[in-house]
């Protein structure tokens, strides 16, 4: 990346008639075009690759073959479906409140798209290095929620409103658990930059946040999955219930929104964990490919991160083609009852260990001791970490089955009193 | 190009307050004060306070907005009075241009008074630069405001409980009736 800003600087300093300092304007027009291709290109062809490559697995999962008519292994039929809505006619209703329904669909994808900017996919190669990088996320995402909620209302339709209503109620309850497993990741590598937590999970120090931290990985994606609203999560349209929820009274490119707008929220996920959990561009050789050449150690890096990127993809779509949808008093449940006291206590636990293997420094003039195991370093504290995870899951086990239990007793009592 | 913006995001916030304020649709008024919030955001941002910004979004976009429009979709209550019958555009334009000339005039008077000394703060963009503003923001929480910090919590837990207590007070009721 950076040859590639050297040499736009230098064409720009040649022309440098415009009046402004040649380095700085350089980088903004790379990082313009690098937006304009996420945002014009990798969207909509993601939303293409990704509803072929759902319905191909989904179909064997299910013991069929899939769409296999269209070009080698039907992969034009995505292509045809794309070009299918492009051509559809655009209604709005004459009930929908014209504004909010145009701009809801455009709001969800965009804040979909957003969250790209901050993410590190290869050595070299992110939108913005944010100090703030995970938080923005989480505040990025809120958009989406806005956009669905406003798609809903303004449809003017029942349906539309209780996908709307359902929507708010699930996506404001997981973001709990999701923002505080990633304020864990965030404590464990002491910075919320999307770019200073890749680099902390080398082997040096520790390896991947995965086998850290097992449990925090597992919260923050169910909740993720969960944000994002793909089976079994997939309350917000349910279509044997409401129909299609929010996004009822959409058609053509609108409707085409919504769909760019999930995939490309799917896609953010997949990226957003391999980037927190599976070390984001590091793997074996990257080290070394960057320092002999930095462009072909970029795509080496861009490689290891889609193949990781692949595989939660692969993980959500397997959610999708094998396990039935949640009712929606469970899925609160599960939330409240469950991710959000976990994810709590994760947190404690977690910032506990760290303390624990502190190197001592001085930071803002105050002088901090170093922790008493400091000098087992990185790997001492993945696995302190790991086992900590796993007994925090045994106890969980524990006290969910004395729950269900508890609960399985009284109705054996209720039915007994009924009958007698 | 500092300036530029600030009129930018300044202006769509005031005119965002305003029309969130004589707005007939209570769920776009919610929909402007959410425009209005989001254009202060970027105002934190060129005051260089990202996390405050970020911060603001993330609680007014994620939460409040939602849970308002949330509430005035469930009861319906959409329509509420319509504009009042004093404001012309008469009378809009004369406040318009009053208030202009207040601020017109009150900023020559600042000017006059404070125009020696140069206005500056501890926290300057090298600050910023060296220890991050949410390093910054997480300092001055925990050493110089501890006391509002740790109090504003307590407040919050409290109005949680609250909630709990007064929203579980009739199944509470319910069970020890029943059982």
């Amino acid at each position: 990346m950076e040859q590639i800003i050297n040499w736009l600087a230098n064409i720009l300093s040649n022309a440098s008639w415009w009046g402004l300092p040649v380095e700085p304007a350089a980088s903004v027009i790379v990082w313009a075009v690098y937006g304009f291709i996420l945002a014009l290109v990798v969207a909509p062809m993601a939303m293409i690759v990704l509803t072929w490559l759902e319905r191909k697995i989904i179909a064997r999962i299910q013991d069929r073959i899939g769409p296999n008519r269209a070009g080698p292994f039907g992969i034009m039929q995505a292509m045809a479906d794309a070009i299918k809505m492009l051509t559809k006619e655009d209604i709005t209703p004459l009930g929908a409140d014209r504004i909010p329904f145009n701009i809801g669909p455009g709001l969800a994808a965009v804040a979909s798209i957003l969250i790209f900017a901050v993410l590190p996919v290869a050595p070299g190669l992110i939108g913005t290095d944010l100090s703030i990088g995970i938080f923005y996320v989480v505040a990025v995402g809120a958009f989406s929620i806005l956009g669905i909620l406003m798609s809903g209302w303004s449809s003017n339709n029942k349906y539309a409103l209780l996908g709307a209503f359902r929507a708010v109620s699930q996506l404001v309850s997981y973001e709990v658990p999701m923002v505080i497993a990633l304020i864990t990741v965030a404590v464990v590598a002491g910075s919320m930059s999307t770019l200073t937590i890749t680099e902390n999970q080398t082997l040096a120090s520790g390896g991947w946040y995965i086998f850290a931290m097992p449990l925090t990985f597992l919260i923050f994606f169910l909740a993720s999955v969960a944000e994002v609203g793909r089976s079994p999560f997939d309350l917000l349209e349910a279509d044997s219930e409401i129909v299609a929820g929010f996004h009822v009274e959409y058609s053509g490119l609108k409707f085409g929104l919504f769909m760019i707008s999930e995939y490309v929220h799917a896609l953010a996920v997949a990226a957003l964990s391999a980037t927190l959990f599976l070390g984001g561009w590091n793997g074996p050789g990257v080290a070394q490919a960057v320092a002999a050449s930095p462009f072909w150690g970029g795509v080496l890096g861009f490689v290891y991160y889609l193949l990781k990127m692949g595989i939660f993809i692969f993980i959500m779509m397997w959610f999708r083609g094998t396990l039935p949808r949640f009712r929606i008093d469970q899925l609160l449940d599960f939330g409240w009852k469950l991710l959000t006291p976990l994810s709590l206590v994760n947190l404690l636990v977690m910032a506990f260990i760290v303390r624990l293997f502190q190197p001592g420094n001085v930071s803002m003039g105050a002088e901090i001791p170093a922790g008493p195991l400091a000098s087992w370093g990185g790997i001492g504290q993945t696995i302190t970490m790991l086992v900590a995870s796993v007994l925090l899951v045994f106890l969980t086990t524990l006290v969910v089955r004395a729950f269900a239990r508890r609960s399985r007793a009284r109705g054996f009592r209720a039915i007994a009193a009924i009958e007698n | 190009m500092e300036i530029y913006l600030f009129f930018l995001f300044g202006g769509i916030a005031v005119v965002g307050a305003l029309a969130m304020v004589f707005n007939k649709n209570a769920v776009h008024s919610a929909l402007f004060l959410l425009l209005t919030l989001v254009m202060i955001a970027g105002l934190y941002v060129l005051l260089n306070a990202q996390f405050i910004a970020v911060a603001q979004i993330m609680v007014y976009a994620g939460a409040i907005v939602v849970l308002i429009l949330f509430v005035v979709m469930l009861l319906g209550a959409e329509l509420g009075e319509s504009i009042p019958r004093w404001l012309t555009l008469r009378n809009s334009v004369m406040v318009l241009l009053a208030l202009v000339f207040l601020t017109v005039s009150g900023t020559a008077v600042y000017d006059w008074l404070y125009s020696t000394q140069p206005i500056t703060g501890t926290v300057t963009d090298e600050v910023i630069a060296r220890q991050g503003s949410v390093q910054l923001v997480g300092e001055s929480l925990f050493t110089q405001f501890l006391l509002p910090f740790e109090l504003a919590s307590i407040l919050l837990l409290v109005g949680i409980i609250g909630v709990v207590v007064l929203g579980g007070w009739r199944l509470v009721q319910h069970r020890q009736r029943g059982e």
